[in-house]
């Protein structure tokens, strides 16, 4: 089972290192990992997607907050939250495939960003199972290359769950 | 005497004066009451090396940066103030690893000063370049890589403060050489604040009788007293908490002297060479009350399922992190322990436990550490250790190095202080014991300083003879010599069929000749009689001795749970196997 933690780290050189040393140290396992600039100045927000049970998900969120470049860390729960992946992905598209291609972007509101003579760039956001659908669905026409920003995600505001399905 | 800082800098920016990168190193030093530094210089090092010799703080000129770091080490157990331990790039740093890990396991304040190429070199391979930050991320509880010159004094403060705050730890700044000769003022800040250190608040009235509560409705209470109790100064608090609750006390290793082993409610250490009255109450139990201790293999043989089973456990720990680790806790107290313990006092009263006590006192009756004192094959290493105990009433600070002295020392010597056994419990550091007595000594200067070592061990750091000899440092060495490295062997015999793997030392040097090299007096004993008087005339030697101890090579540390069984299947000698 996977889940999702949200670290507020300072920003600085290292900071990263401190993290992933730390997790791989203490034989927690990273599916995924992205970092950016926060709202704070100063501090970047780190997503860290990790395997584990309760037990181990406690312990990695404490043995985090211990690193003195790591602010806060919160646990984001997947229902409660809205979880985002930016992909970029080229497949072979010799020009008679390229409508049918279309047909299966569309759907998951993927775009074109790039187009090769032999193939074509595109690019999707969502969830983790939707993207990782799409490249399934692609997987037949040849896959040149792929590249995911790994998972970010924040949690919906508390006590607000009639607007949570809004969107 | 060393000449003195002439003034304070000026908090209102006066002081215009400029210094170098070093001199603000050590000036911020002073600023936080540092009168001793631990170190080895080189060519990175050199701007601070020349400030030093200003002779604004003491140095002691080790001879390996491991020993330099264990004595800064020793230093700070036997004091609480962070150890200060300086070595230069590359090698000099990375010397200094396995006493930055040791400290890390234990939970000493240090602070590692190293230098580095310039910034212009750093990541190029320049001559002694060495990713000393990177490397030690894991083993320190933070560290710096200076970049210019006006960090200097924030980052020594946020050092010192993240090495003494909360569950302590060793802080490491790097600082390249370009920096610490750059110039600038220098102010240095009141406090720094810094929002990603852990700071526990003071323990809530509704912990507090939930605690009291616990301990009203058990029946079969024990105390596991960790180094937390000794880190935290809480020795008075858990005797006072001990006694008002009625509850016995067993002490880890980290936690010897944090308890008096004079008590009668003390049931001695537990775990793999631990008591029987103290693993038994572990497994008996009702009620576990962990206090500054982390629960680890050497108490619970990694067998949680066989630890404590009927009991309830009350964790209360500096470290969040640590409740829950390793075994599941019923009632968490995170916070100061001698803060907890104090507000616990309070109101605490006696709980029902006089049958249980009694219990307690029929299983140490009964089953009591216990050897064959004959010196017919050479002395027993645990007779010195009594020996050493009663001619000291259990009040010498003692040093170990790993392995069957150590827990020789665990068992026979009665620690009645805390900061009294200085001994690498976590990290299990061979060539530790008598580096660290040094900077215990160094630390207090009246105290019997004891570095209890093995043959082994001693000729991984005994190069600091020279430190002790030059320095009339008046530690005294004792050195349970069995001729090879004794816990290793008896591991062999009792779980690798005898098949003494390369444990044998012989080829050793003579140690009293070593010892004498050097300029330190020395003596050999190898019967009771020849131990008697040679550890007499040592103990009131005036400046440094070395007791090389001959003891009986085939003496195996009892009682032993084998790893991976749980403490009720303790072997209780030789007999049993």
């Amino acid at each position: 089972m996977s889940h999702i933690l949200s670290v507020l780290v300072n920003n600085r050189p290292r900071v990263l290192a401190r993290v992933s040393s730390l997790l791989g140290q203490r034989n927690f396992n990273i599916e995924s990992i992205s970092v950016g600039q926060s709202e704070e100045k100063d501090l970047s927000r780190m997503i860290i997607v990790t395997g584990g049970d309760e037990r181990t998900l406690n312990q990695v969120s404490k043995q985090l907050s211990k690193l003195i470049d790591v602010i806060e860390v919160r646990t984001i729960t997947e229902s409660t939250s809205v979880e985002r992946e930016l992909m970029l992905i080229r497949v072979t598209s010799e020009p008679n495939v390229r409508m049918e291609i279309q047909g299966i972007v569309d759907p998951f509101r993927a775009s074109v960003v790039d187009v090769g003579h032999d193939s074509l760039m595109l690019q999707a956001t969502g969830d983790r199972a939707k993207l990782d659908t799409l490249t399934e669905l692609l997987r037949p026409y040849g896959i040149l290359e792929v590249a995911r920003t790994g998972v970010i995600a924040l949690s919906r505001e508390l006590n607000q769950t009639s607007l949570t399905t809004v969107i | 005497m060393a000449p003195q800082l002439e003034s304070k800098t000026n908090s209102i920016g006066l002081d215009e004066k400029k210094y170098t990168g070093s001199e603000i190193l050590l000036r911020s030093l002073v600023e936080e009451g540092v009168e001793m530094i631990f170190g080895y210089p080189g060519g990175a090092v050199l701007p601070i090396y020349d400030s030093l010799y200003d002779g604004h703080v003491r140095h002691m000129l080790a001879r390996h940066e491991q020993g330099a770091i264990h004595a800064a080490d020793g230093y700070a157990r036997a004091t609480g103030k962070p150890g200060v331990v300086m070595a230069t790039s590359g090698p000099g740093a990375t010397n200094l690893v396995t006493g930055i890990a040791t400290a890390m396991m234990d939970s000493i304040p240090m602070i590692c000063i190293t230098g580095n190429v310039p910034l212009s070199l750093l990541g190029t391979d320049a001559f002694q370049e060495a990713d000393i930050t990177g490397i030690t991320m894991p083993i320190t509880k933070h560290n710096y890589l200076v970049r210019s010159i006006e960090e200097i004094p924030t980052i020594v403060k946020e050092a010192f403060t993240i090495a003494t705050t909360g569950r302590p730890g060793p802080v490491l700044i790097d600082i390249p050489k370009d920096v610490s000769q750059a110039m600038s003022t220098f102010t240095y800040p009141e406090k720094v604040e810094i929002r990603g250190l852990f700071q526990p608040e003071a323990p809530t009235d509704v912990q507090i009788n939930r605690l009291q509560q616990v301990i009203q409705q058990a029946e079969r209470p024990v105390i596991l007293a960790g180094g937390g109790v000794v880190r935290a100064n809480a020795q008075a608090e858990l005797i006072e908490f001990a006694e008002k609750s009625n509850i016995p006390v067993t002490t880890t290793l980290m936690g010897l002297g944090g308890f008096p082993s004079r008590n009668e409610l003390w049931l001695g250490m537990p775990g793999m060479h631990g008591t029987y009255a103290a693993n038994h109450a572990l497994l008996e139990c009702d009620l576990l009350i962990g206090i500054g201790a982390r629960f680890d293999d050497r108490v619970t043989m990694g067998r949680i399922d066989k630890f404590a089973t009927g009991a309830k456990i009350i964790h209360i720990d500096i470290d969040p992190a640590e409740i829950d680790k390793n075994v599941h806790t019923y009632v968490p107290i995170v916070g100061d322990v001698k803060q907890v313990l104090a507000a616990a006092n309070e109101t605490l009263s006696s709980a029902n436990s006089s049958n249980w006590i009694k219990q307690c006192d029929d299983w140490k009756a009964k089953f009591p550490l216990q050897y064959d004192d004959s010196d017919e094959n050479g002395l027993k290493p645990q007779w010195v250790i009594e020996h050493l105990d009663e001619t000291t009433e259990g009040k010498a600070i003692v040093s170990t190095d790993v392995g069957q002295h150590q827990m020789w020392v665990a068992q026979y010597y009665q620690f009645s202080e805390p900061r009294s056994l200085l001994s690498s419990g976590g990290l299990g550091t061979m060539g530790f014991g008598f580096p660290a007595a040094i900077g215990a000594q160094f630390a207090s200067p009246d105290r019997t300083v004891i570095a209890v070592t093995g043959d082994g061990g001693f000729q991984m750091t005994a190069q600091e003879l020279a430190v002790v000899a030059l320095e009339n440092i008046p530690v005294k060495i004792v050195i349970i010599n069995n001729q090879c490295l004794g816990m290793v062997r008896q591991w062999q015999e009792v779980f690798y069929k005898e098949r003494y793997s390369e444990v044998d030392l012989s080829g050793s040097p003579d140690f009293v000749k070593l010892a004498e090299a050097y300029g330190v007096k020395a003596w050999r004993a190898t019967n009771k009689e020849e131990a008697t008087q040679a550890w007499k005339e040592a103990l009131h030697h005036s400046g440094p001795a070395v007791v090389d101890f001959w003891v009986n090579p085939n003496e195996n540390v009892y009682p032993m749970v084998a790893p991976g069984t749980g403490l009720d299947e303790m072997m209780m000698g030789d007999e049993e196997q």
